[in-house]
């Protein structure tokens, strides 16, 4: 392990990485729009060998009572002992609940869903919105990953039928798209060395001291930002940081 | 602008830090800011179990952040939460750049951070009773860790926002960092915010923190000098 870290980190004083990607590229990139079909809407995205689906379920339930009008979000993420080694069963840990964390308030901070119009009796009913992030296979920068399939699953997501006599959701009939208004996209950054690295492979994160996640919105603002890890930032390196993100941010959009 | 509370934008609540509050520990020390209450106690570095956790290079940063269930306006259900687990994780990112870890290889430094009374910033009163109570126990460290949290509310950017003003405000922005370099440690942000305005409310955040980290040096002189 120590040998493989010092080969990653003499290959980066040559601007160099493991796979030969450049320093800010992101391996290659699929996603595969609603692979599941019971889902109100699915992505499936892969990055490089890092895989993930993420699953828009919807349900009838009560509003907050802050926000009666409102269209409730709730983001979850199962880093599953299928996705890899270090994965364990039972209660969640702290990097997933990180990560459903920062997926969520990429959502809810842009207000990529329309939660007004989920509103079905004030105060009474509204339509309550499920993200679940499932980890299938785990070879680095899970955030990324499961932030864009979140809003694109979102994007792709039908609304089923509330039946107000049977007080019943109908499964059966979806037809309406949920109302999506803004579309989020996380990208992280990792500190190794002192060097910035985007879309960090599993080795890469090993020997990495620290990473800032920054969600942009199509409008180039910025709707959250979480560092992590034990290492330390300058104001400069955020604010390239941020730059970058921005910039990535641009391109990645496009792949929705 | 003056504030709801009469406070100037850049105005931090009054605010009272006192080091040495846990017999008990090892170290410790109470923050309040209005009437945000935090306070953090220190044990260790002792031996790490499970064996399995230790690290053959350094100490590991046992970190808990609570909310005691009556600090709240609705009662706070004990026991770990998703949001507590969150932010006992950047708490102790936070705090990790200023320790010399490296000095206790296979230990635990184990900091409990319980919030007792909480109105908005939590998270950063926290972290400023966790670096007062990790110096108090005499763990080495580089630097020190000081934090709060910015916010921009009617165009203007404030500083120590109260649960009124975090209600109002276009963003939520906490950020810790080690005075002498001036290295950020903790940086989180919601909300919808232009590119500038973070890289401005970090400065303004730094700034304004000033005089926390004054009131966190007098707290220790005062403890250990009488």
């Amino acid at each position: 392990m120590m040998i493989q870290n010092s080969y990653i980190l003499n290959l980066l004083k040559e601007g160099k990485r493991l796979d030969n990607r450049k320093i800010d590229e992101y391996r290659k990139i699929k996603i595969e729009k609603n692979p599941i079909t019971q889902a109100e809407g699915s992505a499936r995205i892969k990055i490089g060998n890092t895989e993930v689906l993420v699953g828009v379920k919807m349900d009838v339930g009560e509003p907050f009572p802050d926000k009666p009008e409102d269209g409730v979000l709730i983001t979850n993420a199962e880093f599953s002992p299928l996705a890899s080694p270090n994965f364990e069963t039972g209660p969640p840990r702290e990097g997933s609940i990180e990560l459903a964390r920062v997926v969520d308030r990429g959502i809810r901070e842009s207000g990529a869903i329309d939660t007004k119009k989920l509103c079905i009796k004030k105060k009474e009913k509204v339509w309550m919105v499920f993200v679940d992030v499932q980890i299938l296979n785990h070879a680095g920068n899970l955030i990324d990953a499961a932030g864009l399939g979140a809003i694109v699953a979102l994007l792709n997501a039908k609304m089923p039928e509330y039946d107000e006599k049977e007080e019943k959701v109908n499964y059966e009939k979806k037809t309406q798209p949920l109302p999506v208004k803004s579309n989020p996209v996380p990208v992280t950054q990792s500190k190794v060395d002192s060097t910035f690295l985007i879309d960090t492979n599993l080795e890469e994160e090993d020997v990495a001291e620290g990473r800032i996640t920054i969600t942009t919105k199509d409008d180039g603002n910025i709707c959250s930002i979480q560092k992590s890890g034990s290492s330390a930032f300058t104001l400069d390196e955020i604010t390239k940081a941020i730059d970058n993100s921005i910039n990535k941010g641009k391109e990645l959009r496009k792949l929705l | 602008m003056k504030r709801q509370d009469g406070r100037n934008a850049n105005e931090i609540r009054p605010i009272v830090i006192k080091a040495g509050v846990i017999e008990q520990a090892q170290g410790s020390a109470m923050v309040s800011l209005g009437n945000t209450r935090a306070i953090a106690a220190v044990y260790g570095p002792r031996a790490l179990f499970p064996k399995h956790l230790q690290r053959p290079d350094k100490a590991y940063l046992n970190t808990v952040y609570n909310m005691v269930p009556f600090s709240t306006k609705e009662r706070n259900r004990p026991g770990p939460s998703r949001r507590s687990n969150e932010i006992s994780k950047v708490t102790r990112h936070a705090l990790e750049p200023a320790i010399f870890l490296e000095e206790f290889p296979k230990s635990e430094i184990f900091l409990c951070i319980d919030i007792i009374e909480a109105n908005a910033g939590t998270r950063t009163a926290g972290i400023n009773a966790a670096a007062v109570a990790l110096a108090d126990a005499g763990i080495p460290m580089r630097d020190f860790v000081t934090s709060i949290a910015v916010g921009k509310v009617n165009g203007e950017y404030i500083v120590d926002m109260t649960g009124k003003e975090e209600e109002v405000t276009h963003c939520d922005l906490p950020v810790a960092f080690m005075p002498r370099t001036k290295k950020i440690t903790l940086l989180q942000m919601d909300g919808d915010l232009p590119q500038k305005d973070v890289k401005e409310l970090i400065q303004f955040a730094m700034k304004s923190a000033e005089e926390i980290y004054k009131k966190q040096k007098e707290a220790l002189r005062k403890r250990w000098t009488s």
